[in-house]
């Protein structure tokens, strides 16, 4: 058996030999010396002939009717007639074939080499008395302490115990703004320190990290055909038998030697199996290299069919970050009450208050640093214990008789049209701020759901559990046909369900974390989580970078993936129909067959790698929520 | 019981997978093989005390593919 690894190994050096021995052969009988012309093609088919014989005997002896013993059984034929340039020609188009395959599989294949490649190999393990040793990932247990240097590859999911630096996660979120790290904050395999040496408490190894399941995720999805793919494979098994017999009962008939192993050679169905997976492949390839991971090529389908989708708001349509939309003063000290609101709010942890605080921080006013005891008022505020100062809502006001101006007024009641939650500030029973904060839309989302009705998303529906102003509000600012709000999460199950039974296909895009009940009801669920477990186990999709532009991006890659799936089998048929219509009229023989059919099998594999050159619609600018609101 | 996963060098005929998968699964002791084309990775349950992980490595190689990694895990 070295020999069968041997010649498995030198395939290509044989390969090569096989085309100079043809080359000296065509020479020969151009210069009439036949003494050379018929010994070099006899070589070149024995040469030629014995990976495939190898190939098609040891499928044979697992009881597999291979492509390989088709051309075998051609070959000796040719060889036995005394055909041996159809023989040795054959071979080497079939070898010479399987190379080029090979080399233009491996493009298609190459998103998720590339992302295989960046799993880390090593780790540094600190021990007990603090001695490093540097061991392969697979040996590091949960509760290793492991170091990481500036620049250096985290090795494993764990926690950091010690130290601190900036993470770039790209790896695993798609983002790659590096992300300030420090003591009890998690780490993820596959992440790089930018500088800062840490010392990580290892959580998950290997295939239980993030980074490994995300792999495992995609090396899983290009292997799990589409439903054509899996049609054909069945059909395939079939197939290649069925050849086999066509070819006997044409010798039988007609007596004609030639003729049936020309037929063998014909009938194998070279671009028929490789075409609908190698769509698959570069299409879900393309959506990993993009932070897009399609679970196979049964989603990609269905997905491509999808012509509803179904929208949560908050974390989904918004980022779930508050940011102030206006801040609007009364009265003459405007940057000293500016300065003391921002100090009242810096005590507090509320999202109202932090986005308040970087609001004005970004005004270039510092907070004041003489600031007098405040007291927590329960669902209405913050007050100084004398009572002078009180930022809070209109509850706190109310309550303290603060008077609110005919001015004011105005300005509360449009902030609250506007969906906005309202934080008011009053000095001395005087009301000087009136701040409206709203959940920032995601920048990128009215172009993408744009982009989305353009590539044939019929109907946009918005789901949540918000009040009715602030989801019309956010409705009103984008392409959204219907909205539905103050639900609870089982409603929204209801509503995918109801559209689902109506006929229509329905996607359900939510953070996967309290609507993972909708994500399982639609028919594709698509997690826009932050590369949390969760999103990664129920959607059918996950945009681990969480952008509108992934998830137009990953709806056109399913839509053009299933079209050049149909395109492939069409191609691959077409060459068969082509080739048998060639054989009848006598155009056709072995070797110029077996030439259209490994052109063939390439045609589908560059089609299919076109698939890799897709880009996302638009690189699309950062813009901030009030300029999508002018649009 | 173990998983067993083995990295190939590169698939290219998906005739290979059928060989493949029909020898490693006809061997004493395994269960639930799974051939990944495109990944190019074996995988499959195994009973350790029949078979090996480097067992199923040597069919491989013997049918004529490389077999570049075997990792063994043992589960519960």
């Amino acid at each position: 058996m070295k020999f069968n690894i041997w010649v498995q190994k030198n395939q290509n050096r044989m390969t090569a030999a096989i085309a100079i021995l043809i080359v000296v052969s065509f020479a020969a009988k151009f210069l009439n010396i036949p003494m050379v012309e018929t010994p070099a093609m006899i070589i070149a088919s024995i040469v030629g002939a014995i990976p495939v014989f190898l190939h098609a005997w040891t499928a044979l002896m697992n009881k597999v009717i291979s492509i390989e013993l088709l051309v075998s059984i051609a070959v000796i034929g040719a060889f036995v007639i005394g055909e041996y340039e159809e023989s040795a020609v054959v071979t080497f188009l079939f070898l010479f074939g399987s190379y080029l395959e090979q080399r233009t599989l491996q493009k298609t294949r190459s998103s998720v080499k590339n992302l295989t490649k960046m799993a880390p190999t090593t780790a540094e393990v600190v021990d007990e008395a603090g001695n490093i040793s540097t061991v392969d990932v697979d040996d590091v247990d949960e509760g290793d302490h492991v170091i990481v240097k500036p620049g250096g590859q985290i090795p494993v999911d764990g926690k950091i115990i010690e130290g601190k630096g900036y993470m770039n996660e790209a790896s695993i979120t798609g983002e790659s703004t590096p992300v300030e790290k420090t003591v009890g904050d998690k780490v993820f395999a596959g992440s790089l320190t930018d500088n800062g040496t840490i010392t990580v408490e290892t959580t998950s190894v290997g295939e239980d990290t993030t980074f490994g399941k995300i792999i495992e995720l995609v090396e899983e999805a290009q292997d799990s055909a589409s439903p054509a793919a899996r049609f054909i494979d069945k059909f395939a098994t079939y197939y290649t038998p069925a050849v086999l017999v066509i070819g006997i009962l044409v010798w039988i008939f007609t007596q004609d030697f030639p003729l049936a192993i020309t037929v063998l050679v014909l009938g194998c169905p070279g671009a028929l199996v490789i075409g609908a997976p190698v769509s698959n492949v570069a299409g879900i390839g393309n959506g990993a290299k993009n932070g897009i991971l399609m679970k196979g090529g049964n989603v990609v389908n269905t997905f491509s069919k999808v012509d509803t989708l179904v929208l949560d708001k908050t974390g989904t349509l918004t980022t779930g970050q508050m940011s102030v939309s206006e801040l609007t003063h009364f009265g003459n000290e405007k940057e000293s009450d500016m300065a003391l609101l921002s100090a009242v709010e810096g005590t507090s942890d509320h999202p109202l208050g932090r986005a308040i605080v970087k609001h004005i921080d970004s005004e270039n006013v510092k907070a004041t640093t003489d600031l007098p005891e405040l007291d927590t008022v329960k669902g209405q505020g913050l007050q100084s214990t004398d009572g002078n100062i009180l930022v809070g809502n209109e509850r706190l006001m109310k309550a303290n008789n603060v008077v609110i101006s005919e001015d004011a007024r105005k300005a509360i009641d449009a902030r609250i049209n506007q969906g906005d939650s309202i934080v008011l500030m009053a000095v001395n029973k005087e009301l000087k701020i009136v701040v409206g904060v709203n959940d920032q839309l995601r920048s990128d989302a009215f172009e993408g759901l744009t982009a989305l009705k353009k590539a044939g998303i019929k109907r946009v529906v918005m789901l949540t559990g918000d009040n009715k102003i602030a989801a019309q509000h956010v409705a009103d600012r984008l392409p959204i046909d219907e909205v539905h709000a103050e639900l609870l999460p089982e409603q929204k199950v209801d509503f995918v369900k109801k559209f689902t039974d109506e006929g229509h296909h329905v996607a359900f895009v939510g953070d996967g974390i309290n609507d993972s009940p909708s994500l399982a009801t639609a028919d594709i669920g698509i997690g826009m989580g932050t590369g949390t477990d969760v999103a990664i186990e129920t959607a059918d999709v996950v945009l681990v970078k969480s952008s509108f532009d992934a998830l137009a991006h990953s709806y056109v890659l399913a839509k053009k993936t299933v079209a050049n799936t149909k395109e492939n089998i069409i191609i691959a048929v077409g060459t068969v129909a082509l080739l048998l219509i060639g054989l009848l009229v006598g155009v056709i023989h072995m070797a110029s067959g077996m030439f259209v059919h490994e052109f063939s099998i390439l045609v589908v594999i560059l089609n299919a790698m076109r698939l890799l050159r897709i880009k996302s619609f638009k690189k699309a600018p950062k813009l901030d929520s009030n300029q999508v609101k002018v649009a | 019981m173990a998983k067993v996963v083995l990295q190939l060098g590169e698939l290219t005929c998906p005739s290979c997978m059928t060989k493949i998968q029909k020898a490693v699964s006809n061997q004493d002791g395994v269960s639930d093989v799974k051939v990944m084309f495109n990944a190019g990775k074996v995988k499959a349950d195994i009973d350790e005390s029949k078979v090996t992980g480097e067992d199923l490595g040597k069919v491989i190689t013997e049918l004529g593919y490389e077999v570049k990694k075997i990792k063994t895990k043992e589960i519960a």
